[in-house]
């Protein structure tokens, strides 16, 4: 059986403690031994959130180790730079175009840098950076960035995408069902399938 | 059948299957998600204390009347409800009990680093620690049967690792204590008084003798044969890292680091040429066993400081000549930072505000989210010592500098029923003068929104009573009362510098709605007529991160402010800082 450090990275509010869960879910029920962790807290008033998702036959720590994520899935794309570093060098980068910038902008002390896109991909060729930003949009909500990466990360894998949605169905709230199908729908969309 | 649950979710699951009757709780991170998932099973009753003295005491009185009775909170907490544990040690249990204390390595959301086990020492009782959420639910059950079975309080220690991990666990049905419900008169027992409690000072050393000889028998402590002349002893989180380094190593797994079954130990450590301790913080393994005169190695190679990783593992094997030097990875930030901030439409903004402006020469802090005023943009909280500390810092402070003019003590609600009371007795009976500042959200914020005795109802979401702070702050004697609704500057700023330059005891209770909890707040919008903004950058003062500096410039070259509305939660801060209607609630666009 394979086994897969997967790291998602974001913004407090991105909804990545839901997506980590979800895929946890998912590769339990694919007979995976799984371990996740995540630091709570003051996350969710702005800061950075990471989350470690750890699937294999027999998995012990909880935490992935700096270099050693086989996929790193960024929910926003300073985020993507910021944790560069812990993804193998033959890993698999997939960054949202999404902009969240954070307060201490507005102070004046730093400046969001315009080329961080391309920061990202000076340093790993091969990242994908997936325009959320318009698939958003055209979806109608911007709560679905989470159920789009898992779209993009079910093309890693030999499952069928039904089997995905089972586990997003039910652990979605029943009126945003929907959209959350078109989102997963749209996430592997972006990655050409 | 298997589930995922992190290690919270397991403790809960495990008092669930292992009949425990009664759950008490103070909300802290990593502890808060215990209870709340206690509250799932309708076996258990449970409540949120008003502290974790109380939150022990009350479970104390479960055990004494029979029920299997469990307690949790955060390593800090321990610190609170020392006192009640320190003398149940000498009563002991009648139906089992368990004090969770969730440590946290590496301080992700605490003031301190501390190494609870050394209260089982201290206080001569077992503390048992698990390695995952698996363990984290069967040790429920073997903690409510040594309990039991020793007639003593039992320690289970979790980290921030275990407590939020997620993993495997299997689960199964409830199985209902023994143990007869009902309170039997025992003085000799139950009643601490010293004639007694000397006698009991001698069962203590009685039961520690007999737990040293369960803990060698016991499977919680168990020995994985492996490859090699180097053996590991390790426990609790850092078992998982170790393996995961050296999945084929030869490890004596710890699960009750005290008291320690030295004998295996003497017996492991003679069959390999050297042994290694690998434990997180305290060498608190380490140093019984090299008490014993026993040859070990641990320290010397692992830090003391910070939570374990697998690679904080592998630095420390390679730093003994176990591991040879891999590519090693150096964290390297390539971004800007992202530090915590207070929600937009936060009722801490507008208090923080006031104090701002009206110059306060010092302000004591607490703990919780308006802790977050100590950096920028306001850096209007100077001190942060412990829960209730505000209050009784800032009349220290007052007693040296000689008068409480300019002097404010913060603290939050739900801090302020913790432990903020005694220090407004203080206050009020020894002639202080400092200006108290209860912020109050009517619940507890930080750790995600846990009801409390301000808040109007349980765990359970049951209707309850609703502490009054304005009548009780009078009942103590607090002459100077106001209740200011912070979202109203003017008002706020001009009570708030009164009383700060008044000769006087006073207490302004800030109250507005926390904008996440109980409900999110739903109020109207605000926007900005980009054309009427002058860039005077006024709005930008209040910290409220859904303003934002556009890219957009005047014809002086500064540039225009903006709100981000899908951040905005409506409160009206920053239509009260504009002087040149750019800022407009969103029912008078265009207009």
């Amino acid at each position: 059986m394979e086994s897969k450090n997967i790291l998602l990275v974001g913004v407090g509010g991105q909804g990545i403690v839901l997506a980590s869960e979800i895929m946890s879910e998912f590769f339990k029920r694919q007979g995976y031994d799984v371990k996740k962790s995540e630091v709570h807290g003051m996350a969710q008033r702005g800061g950075i959130v990471s989350s470690h998702v750890r699937i294999g036959e027999k998995v012990y720590s909880p935490m992935i180790e700096k270099g050693n994520a086989d996929i790193m899935l960024s929910f926003e794309k300073m985020e993507a730079l910021r944790w560069l570093y812990y993804v193998k060098k033959d890993g698999v980068i997939v960054s949202s175009n999404v902009k969240m910038v954070p307060p201490i902008v507005s102070t004046g002390a730093f400046e969001y840098p315009e080329d961080v896109e391309e920061r990202v991909l000076a340093e790993r060729p091969d990242a994908k950076i997936l325009d959320i930003v318009s698939a958003l949009k055209e979806l109608g909500n911007d709560k679905v960035t989470n159920v789009i990466m898992i779209g993009a990360l079910s093309t890693m894998f030999d499952f069928e995408p039904e089997k995905w949605l089972e586990v997003i169905k039910e652990a979605v709230p029943k009126k945003v069902v929907d959209v959350n199908i078109k989102a997963f729908n749209k996430g592997r969309e972006l990655m050409g399938k | 059948m298997k589930v995922l649950l992190s290690g919270n979710e397991a403790i809960a699951r495990g008092a669930y299957e292992y009949g425990c009757v009664f759950a008490s709780a103070y909300p802290g991170t990593p502890s808060t998600e215990i209870l709340e998932n206690v509250t799932h099973y309708k076996e258990i009753k449970c409540q949120w204390s008003p502290n974790e003295k109380v939150a022990v005491e009350v479970a104390i009185g479960a055990s004494f009347a029979g029920g299997r009775a469990l307690c949790a909170m955060k390593h800090v907490g321990v610190n609170v409800a020392a006192d009640p544990l320190m003398t149940l040690t000498y009563i002991g249990v009648k139906g089992g009990f368990i004090l969770v204390s969730a440590d946290d390595p590496g301080m992700h959301s605490s003031q301190n680093e501390q190494d609870n086990r050394n209260y089982a020492k201290f206080a001569k009782i077992p503390v048992l620690e698990p390695s995952d959420s698996q363990e984290a639910k069967d040790f429920v059950g073997k903690a409510f049967e040594i309990s039991e079975k020793f007639d003593t309080p039992v320690i289970l220690r979790m980290t921030t690792r275990t407590s939020h991990g997620k993993g495997l666990v299997e689960v199964g049905d409830r199985i209902e204590s023994k143990v007869e419900r009902g309170f039997e008169r025992d003085f000799s027992k139950y009643v601490a008084l010293p004639m007694n409690a000397r006698k009991r000072r001698v069962v203590v050393a009685e039961r520690e003798k007999k737990l040293k000889e369960f803990v060698e028998e016991t499977d919680l402590n168990r020995i994985e044969e492996g490859k090699g002349n180097i053996g590991f002893i390790t426990c609790g989180i850092s078992y998982q890292h170790l393996k995961e380094v050296l999945p084929d190593a030869p490890v004596l797994k710890i699960g009750i680091p005290y008291p320690l079954p030295m004998k295996k130990i003497k017996d492991f450590v003679s069959k390999f040429d050297k042994v290694f301790v690998v434990e997180e913080l305290d060498p608190f393994i380490e140093e019984q066993i090299k008490a014993e005169g026993i040859k070990v190695y641990g320290k010397e190679f692992f830090p003391e400081i910070g939570e374990f990783s697998p690679e904080v593992v592998r630095n420390g094997l390679v730093k003994a000549g176990v591991l040879k030097e891999e590519n090693k990875v150096e964290a390297e930030d390539k971004a800007i930072p992202r530090p915590p901030v207070f929600c937009p439409g936060c009722p801490h903004l507008g208090i923080f505000y006031a104090l701002k402006k009206a110059k306060a020469k010092i302000v004591t802090g607490d703990i919780g989210c308006y802790t977050l005023a100590a950096i920028k943009p306001f850096e209007m909280m100077d001190t942060c010592v412990c829960m209730g500390a505000s209050i009784g810092n800032a009349i220290g402070m007052e007693k040296v500098l000689g008068s409480g003019k300019g002097i404010a003590a913060v603290i939050g609600d739900s801090t302020f029923v913790h432990s903020g009371l005694t220090g407004l007795v203080e206050a009020v009976y020894n002639k202080s003068n400092i200006t108290i500042v209860i912020s109050d959200n009517s619940i507890t914020a930080m750790t995600g929104g846990q009801p409390d005795a301000r808040s109007g109802f349980t765990c359970n979401h049951e209707p309850t009573g609703k502490m009054d702070f304005e009548v009780v702050a009078r009942a103590i004697g607090v002459e100077h009362v106001y209740v200011v609704d912070p979202t109203k500057m003017d008002e706020t700023y001009k009570i708030v510098k009164r009383e700060l330059e008044a000769d006087h005891l006073s207490l302004i209770i800030s109250q507005g709605p926390c904008v996440l909890y109980p409900q999110k707040v739903k109020r109207e919008k605000f926007y900005t007529e980009l054309e009427n903004c002058t860039a005077c950058a006024m709005c930008s003062k209040i910290g409220c991160q859904a303003i934002y500096r556009t890219t957009e410039k005047t014809e002086k070259g500064r540039f225009k402010w903006n709100i981000d509305t899908t951040l905005c939660t409506g409160c009206g801060l920053c239509i009260q800082m504009c002087k040149f209607d750019a800022i407009r609630p969103i029912s008078r666009k265009g207009e």
